[in-house]
């Protein structure tokens, strides 16, 4: 039990700690703006697209393009399609997010056509090594590892740092916030930028260890992080990452524990989870305190 | 007397409805100067105004003498101006410390900040005992003392107060106005809005009364409470309990 135990414990965790970032870097943008970003798949899409384009040069530089490709990329969209669109109702602003999403989709197409493009971003990383006696693979363990320190920059970041001070103050009460002299543009601008570099180190990590890359690449899991946020409470950055490690790790378990042949119906199980959470949490596992306004 | 804030026929406008029309107003340095009036007036279109966060239709609002009209709302405090608005605002999720640090925002002195936090700290006791906690477990009048210490955070030059005594019971507002005499004795000028009209009088050097957006009369305390215009002015004055 214990040598089968281990590695599908890493499994599970890698897969929740990616769903977990993801869903992370779709609460940031959602806290401080109250946006729900859907064009977050290509914030996944694009750096991976990066890592396809230049997989012939090493290793550090195709992943700092990638970082590099997703700030920026996270960056524009913002400037052009979300500012101006400012404090107008949330639901105009996700279709606004859906319209980036799909444009940005078209021009991976038109640029590199529809078919899968294998990537090998970390293949240092191939290979196993041995942990508790249990033979556990290499990336897997460096995704953990990965998801566990970016949780705790993240976290230190928002607490212990004046930027950090500022995206919380701007989470709770946009308005008091800025008359306290919290720059709005900064705050949102942080909160995209932070929200990029989340979702590059997953176009990193999930290329790997699927090893090709496609215009939907970054939509598949951001539709399950979405869920994820809003199974976690959406506009609470904590319940955003439970809710994504959940979902994450109990997709893979679900396949490693499920008789084989009810595995292909392994989602429906996550989603009947998710059901039976919202029938008994209709605000989420951790309620956002923001969203309740306070007149 | 040199005008700190110079408000010169400012119209604010919902839609087609006017807030506030034709509105004159003068803050001297140093003064405290309340604007009282009912539920509705136009109170607190004027303060938001002010402070940039309802745009204005017309007019103008001169701070220092400079054009701060269609200053970005994050600029006023930068200017030296401090809103605490209605309803105290308190960052509820926040730490007491992080809503004061927040206060300080626009300032880069970290040792002078720390300092101005010890002085607020000593000040208020019980903001200390709780300092770690979250803001929105403190009571009304907690929450109201910390707002008002975290404008102050800011330094202003001037401080515009939003209602600070509504619904505080009276010995609370017995503190509040005592706070708002305290900082204005440090130099800082008030403009302070208000339905309890029998405190705002006290307090203020001059009162203007507001009603329908429109300024219906001004005076000091006691030309307002011998004129027999004011409760006309005041309009639906009922007998505002004190506090």
């Amino acid at each position: 039990m214990g040598s089968a135990f281990i590695p599908i414990m890493i499994d599970a965790f890698s897969v929740g700690g990616l769903y977990a970032l993801t869903a992370l870097g779709i609460g940031l943008i959602f806290s401080v703006m109250r946006l729900a970003n859907f064009a977050h798949a290509e914030f996944v899409t694009v750096p991976a697209y990066a890592l396809f384009v230049l997989s012939d040069h090493p290793v550090v530089v195709s992943i700092s393009a990638a970082v590099l490709v997703a700030v920026v990329l996270a960056l524009v969209t913002e400037r052009a399609a979300f500012r101006p669109l400012r404090g107008i109702d949330p639901a105009t602003m996700l279709i606004a997010s859906f319209a980036v999403s799909m444009f940005i989709q078209r021009l991976l197409v038109f640029a590199f056509d529809s078919r899968i493009k294998p990537v090998n971003p970390l293949a240092v990383l191939d290979g196993s090594v041995a942990l508790f006696g249990a033979q556990v693979n290499l990336l897997k363990l460096t995704t953990v590892i990965t998801c566990l320190v970016l949780l705790i920059a993240l976290t230190v970041f928002l607490k212990y740092t004046r930027f950090g001070l500022e995206m919380r103050a701007a989470a709770e009460d946009f308005t008091m916030s800025r008359l306290l002299g919290v720059r709005a543009n900064r705050v949102i601008a942080t909160a995209f930028v932070l929200s990029a570099l989340l979702a590059a180190v997953v176009a990193v990590l999930f290329s790997a260890q699927t090893g090709f890359v496609h215009p939907r690449f970054g939509l598949q899991i951001v539709i399950i992080a979405f869920v994820a946020t809003v199974i976690g409470g959406l506009g609470n950055l904590l319940g955003a990452a439970v809710g994504g490690f959940l979902v994450g790790v109990v997709s893979t378990l679900l396949q490693a524990l499920l008789p084989p042949d009810l595995r292909p119906f392994r989602e429906a199980f996550v989603f009947l989870l998710v059901i039976l959470v919202l029938l008994f949490r209709p605000q989420g596992l951790f309620p956002a305190r923001g969203l309740k306004e306070r007149i | 007397m040199t005008a700190l804030l110079e408000i010169r026929n400012l119209t604010v406008q919902y839609g087609r409805i006017n807030a506030l029309t034709d509105v004159d107003i003068d803050v001297s340095e140093g003064e405290i100067v309340s604007i009282i009036g009912p539920n509705g007036a136009g109170k607190t279109s004027l303060l938001s105004t002010i402070a940039g966060v309802v745009p204005a239709a017309g007019g103008t609002i001169t701070f220092r003498g400079e054009d701060i009209l269609r200053l970005p709302l994050e600029e006023s405090v930068r200017k030296g101006i401090a809103l605490v608005p209605e309803g105290r605002h308190v960052l509820p999720g926040l730490t007491v410390l992080e809503n004061l640090r927040l206060g300080a925002t626009i300032r880069s002195d970290t040792p002078e900040v720390r300092r101005d936090i010890e002085r607020f700290l000593d000040a208020f006791p019980i903001l200390r005992e709780r300092r770690n906690e979250p803001a929105g477990r403190l009571s009304g009048g907690e929450q109201q003392m910390l707002v008002i210490a975290r404008a102050l955070m800011s330094r202003p030059r001037l401080l515009m107060l939003d209602e600070p005594s509504l619904g505080l019971g009276p010995q609370i507002v017995d503190k509040v106005y005592d706070m708002i005499s305290d900082t204005r004795d440090q130099g800082v000028t008030i403009l302070v809005v208000e339905q309890n009209a029998r405190r705002a009088l006290a307090v203020a050097d001059r009162t203007h009364v507001l009603n329908g957006g429109i300024i219906r009369l001004s005076g000091t305390a006691e030309t307002l409470s011998g004129d027999p215009d004011f409760e006309a002015a005041y309009f639906g004055l009922r007998s505002v309990a004190d506090g």
